[in-house]
């Protein structure tokens, strides 16, 4: 490495910061206020690109572009304040997770419209006009644009500064980041505070966007990419601090930035290219300082949001009438080979259901019963899936030493990453626990010699007996209902009522004797070791696995089929597969746009159910109940 | 009194499966300093919370200044000019003591017959609590507990109220501070501010307070005037801290 090179990708760094930390600051405002966390802010940033592409493109010159920008960010702002009237506003009493499926459903459906109005290509923006030009530092040459964009981030940061404490609404969403019940209390509106700094957030959000046409094409996939750099930016500054969101901005992009100078280093016995790194680097930033400041560098604990949903029901065992549907169920599942003769792809169908079954009940272990919200399910799933992949593909391991191995392999990462997200609660344990899934996505999309990258593991198919769909189909069955079966019997063993008790009320559980954290910890291990065995099977039933199946968006899947079943139910999970695989599968077949239907009918769902299917059903008999 | 600025009737509130309040019937009138007064747990600072639509399962009647509040949004009852002061005082930590009145500001507001409330500005409230007017540019969450509780009095007086729940407000601050704060009881009182006082023992309240209601466990034990209360030990030694 020469240092020349490094203090280039380092001032490279801070034009990258200046982008990064213009839609963190407005996801961390919005926080801060409303405590939603929004995943639909990577999509605004998103949909600022296309938009400021547009503009430059058809008005043209430089009032196309520089104009564009502030157009953009206007109608963006708008489009937040849109979204906060038409869909959070109903649910702000709905627990947290529903918020967070409603703005995950506003990803898929904004996406869907970038889709449809923009078309698939990438799309790169005009130069920006009067900064075209570039300047020589280091014997390289930088262009005018990027240091631009390195004074951006410092003059919106100083400028929400001002805003922020020269302003009474800046004052009043200060105030309301710490307590916006007393607030209201006060004489203040809160749906128009809400309103503003979903608006504002937003805004910020679409000039971010705005701002890269000039650097990056606009691209379908900025949505998520972006998201997740946001999120961890916001970590790792401490949650609703803007000046930390901006060190944080830097720090990442910073770090990203030496990986990149470092590139390939002969370490002597093994080289490691550094800039293929990236990733890593920036979740194990994020990892580091989850662990030793929980809040962030520049953030505080956040005071609790006084809870205003109604009490969790207790868990009851199951009665005879759910037995009786249990086994009616299983008879059904049992038999589906002879009901489905005539149609081979009603099994394929089984197989994935079965496995979201096993993936989803593994995953509400942790977070019904055990109340940590994970955001990174998909690790286990992966550690398993891959576990038993790369042991068929290096050791020609038959099937059955694989699939005894995926929940092994997936158990000792359960273990390690567990071990450190206990320790972390709410959103900072789900913020964690995404960042444990990026590194584990990471390290097996950029370890390309072991595991293909991106190419992922071929060949990985069901050996004697198991070679024919049926009989994997029953082997799947029996696994997911065992599965499901341990799960119960953990639940209602002392160690199901230890792990509840210190969900509800810690301080209370330590008092008597129970160790919270170890009792977590080992949860999550089960929980991880039971994902496993859908990530083995799920390799040997498509036959190959590769990074895109394991990526952030299963964990969301796995999150959204919880919600949708239900948090407070053991049948939830079940129900919740179900409904989402089948209706993934089929709307997938049935339209280019699935992702917006399904969205729809997430966001319908939420709307309508805010327990969960499970949940709201038992509700609505509870009421016939009481009403007769 | 003849004008009632609040009525409660029936007034029911529970925290998840467990009921607080059991029908709970109180009036305030204009001008009027009334105690509601009780042990610890007995109730008082729930029914206070469930009189600013602060509690999310309640029901009963609440009329204030005329206007039915029952299920409305706190900042609707706030907006009546009905001021809250809470017995946590729950300051802004990172807003400066002006900033925090800030926070406060509502118009100036006029009774339902017309007569205008007294208006509060920074200056005016700067100059009745010197304390606060030695530092207004101190963060809240920098200020001792007598400070805050000096500063929480002073933003809701900011909203320029009708009426003020003010909840314990000489819990855990030191005497001369204590006194401060009875004298701006009288004062509001005089300018024609209703206030509804909550407290554990008789000898603030004394001070204050017109009349007194005694609350047991959610439900009302005792009523009448203030001077009866101070006269009557059993009742005294049978619901409060003597
Ligand atoms: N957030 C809450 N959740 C559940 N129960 C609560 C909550 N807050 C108060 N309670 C219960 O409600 C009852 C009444 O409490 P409240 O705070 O109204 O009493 P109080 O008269 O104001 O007492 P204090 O003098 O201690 O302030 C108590 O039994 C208390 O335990
Ligand atoms: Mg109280």
């Amino acid at each position: 490495m020469n240092l020349n090179a490094f203090v280039f990708q380092a001032v490279n760094g801070l034009s990258s910061a200046s982008g990064l930390f213009l839609v963190a600051v407005g996801l961390s405002l919005i926080f801060g206020v409303t405590r939603i966390v929004n995943i639909a802010h990577g999509s605004l940033y998103m949909l600022g690109t296309y938009i400021a592409y547009s503009v430059a493109t058809k008005l043209g010159g430089a009032l196309g572009f520089w104009g564009g920008i502030v157009l953009t960010a206007i109608l963006v702002g708008i489009l937040g304040a849109i979204i906060e009237v038409l869909l959070l506003r109903r649910i702000y009493r709905a627990p947290e997770l529903f918020q967070l499926l409603a703005t995950f459903a506003l990803v898929l459906v904004f996406n869907d419209a970038a889709l449809w109005i923009w078309g698939p290509e990438d799309l790169l923006g005009p130069r920006a006009p009067g900064l075209t030009g570039s300047i020589e530092l280091l014997g390289r040459r930088l262009p005018t644009y990027d240091i631009f964009l390195i004074v951006v981030g410092p003059a919106v940061l100083l400028l929400l500064h001002m805003a922020l404490s020269k302003t009474r609404f800046g004052r009043l969403m200060r105030a309301a980041t710490q307590d916006r019940e007393m607030v209201g209390a006060l004489g203040v509106n809160q749906a128009m505070l809400f309103t503003g700094v979903f608006a504002l957030g937003a805004m910020l959000a679409g000039l971010g966007g705005a701002l890269q046409i000039a650097r990056e094409p606009a691209t379908l996939t900025t949505d998520l990419n972006v998201i997740g750099d946001a999120f961890v930016v916001v970590v790792v500054g401490g949650m609703g601090s803007i000046t930390g969101a901006y060190v944080a901005a830097v720090l990442i992009a910073e770090v990203k930035a030496l990986c990149i100078a470092l590139g390939i280093v002969d370490f002597g016995l093994f080289t490691v290219n550094f800039s293929k790194m990236t990733l890593v680097a920036e979740f194990l930033v994020m990892a580091i300082v989850l662990i030793t400041r929980p809040y962030g560098l520049l953030g505080r604990e956040q005071g609790a949001v006084r809870s205003v949903a109604e009490p969790e029901e207790p868990l009851r065992p199951a009665t005879t009438a759910t037995k009786i549907g249990g086994l009616i169920v299983l008879f059904v599942l049992i038999a589906m080979p002879l009901i489905a003769q005539g149609s081979p792809y009603t099994l394929v169908l089984g197989i994935d259901v079965l496995i979201a079954i096993l993936f989803a009940a593994s995953l509400h272990f942790i977070m019904g019963p055990g109340g940590m919200h994970s955001f990174g399910h998909a690790a286990y799933f992966g550690l398993g899936a891959y576990g038993a992949a790369l042991l068929v593909k290096w050791f020609a391991a038959p099937m059955g030493v694989a699939l005894a191995a995926a929940p092994l392999v997936a158990l000792m990462g359960a273990l390690l990453f567990g071990w450190f997200a206990v320790r972390l609660s709410g959103v900072y344990l789900a913020m964690l626990t995404l960042a444990f899934a990026q590194i584990v996505w990471a390290a097996v999309f950029q370890w390309e010699t072991l595991t293909g990258g991106s190419n992922g593991v071929l060949g990985v198919w069901p050996s004697a007996p198991f070679e024919s769909r049926p009989a994997f189909y029953y082997l799947t069955l029996a696994l997911a209902a065992l599965g499901v079966f341990l799960i119960r019997r953990f639940l209602f063993a002392p160690f199901g009522y230890a792990m509840r008790a210190g969900r509800d009320s810690p301080l209370r559980a330590e008092a008597i004797g129970l160790d919270v954290k170890r009792i977590h910890w080992l949860a999550f291990a089960i929980a991880g070791c039971i994902c496993g065995v859908a990530g083995g099977l799920f390799a040997f039933a498509k036959g190959s696995i590769s990074p895109e199946t394991i990526a952030v968006s299963r964990s969301i899947d796995g999150l959204v089929m919880v919600l949708l079943g239900g948090l407070q139910t053991l049948s939830g999970p079940i129900v919740g597969a179900s409904v989402f695989a089948v209706l993934q599968d089929s709307v997938m077949r049935s339209t280019e746009y699935w992702r917006a239907l399904l969205g729809g009918v997430i966001l319908l769902l939420v709307l309508a159910f805010p327990a969960g299917i499970v949940g709201g059903l038992a509700k609505l008999f509870a009421r016939r109940k009481a009403a007769s | 009194m003849s004008t009632q600025m609040l009525t409660v009737e029936k007034l029911c509130a529970s925290y998840g499966a467990a009921q607080i309040l059991y029908d709970i019937g109180l009036e305030v009138g204009r001008g009027e300093v009334v105690a509601l007064m009780g042990r610890n747990g007995a109730g008082k600072t729930t029914t206070m919370k469930a009189v600013m639509g602060l509690m999310t399962q309640s029901t009963g009647s609440i009329v204030f200044d005329g206007h039915d509040v029952s299920g409305r949004q706190p900042y609707e009852i706030a907006r009546l000019g009905l001021g809250f002061v809470p017995e946590d005082r729950r300051i802004f930590s990172d807003l400066t003591v002006l900033e925090n009145l800030d926070i406060g500001r509502q118009p100036p507001r006029k009774f339902s017959d017309g007569v205008a409330a007294p208006v509060w500005t920074e200056q005016k409230l700067l100059a009745l609590f010197p304390n606060l007017g030695e530092m207004p540019h101190r963060p809240g969450g920098r200020m001792s507990g007598g400070e805050q509780q000096m500063l929480t009095i002073a933003r809701t007086l900011m909203g320029n109220p009708l009426l003020i729940l003010l909840d314990e407000p000489s819990e855990g601050v030191a005497p001369v501070i204590v006194e401060m704060i009875a004298n701006t009881i009288v004062e509001l009182k005089k300018a024609g501010v209703s206030i509804l006082l909550s407290e554990q023992n008789v000898h603030f309240a004394e001070l204050v307070s017109d009349r007194a209601y005694v609350l047991e466990k959610g439900q009302l034990r005792w009523n009448g005037t203030m001077a009866e209360l101070a006269d009557n030990i059993d009742i005294q030694r049978a619901y409060l801290t003597v």
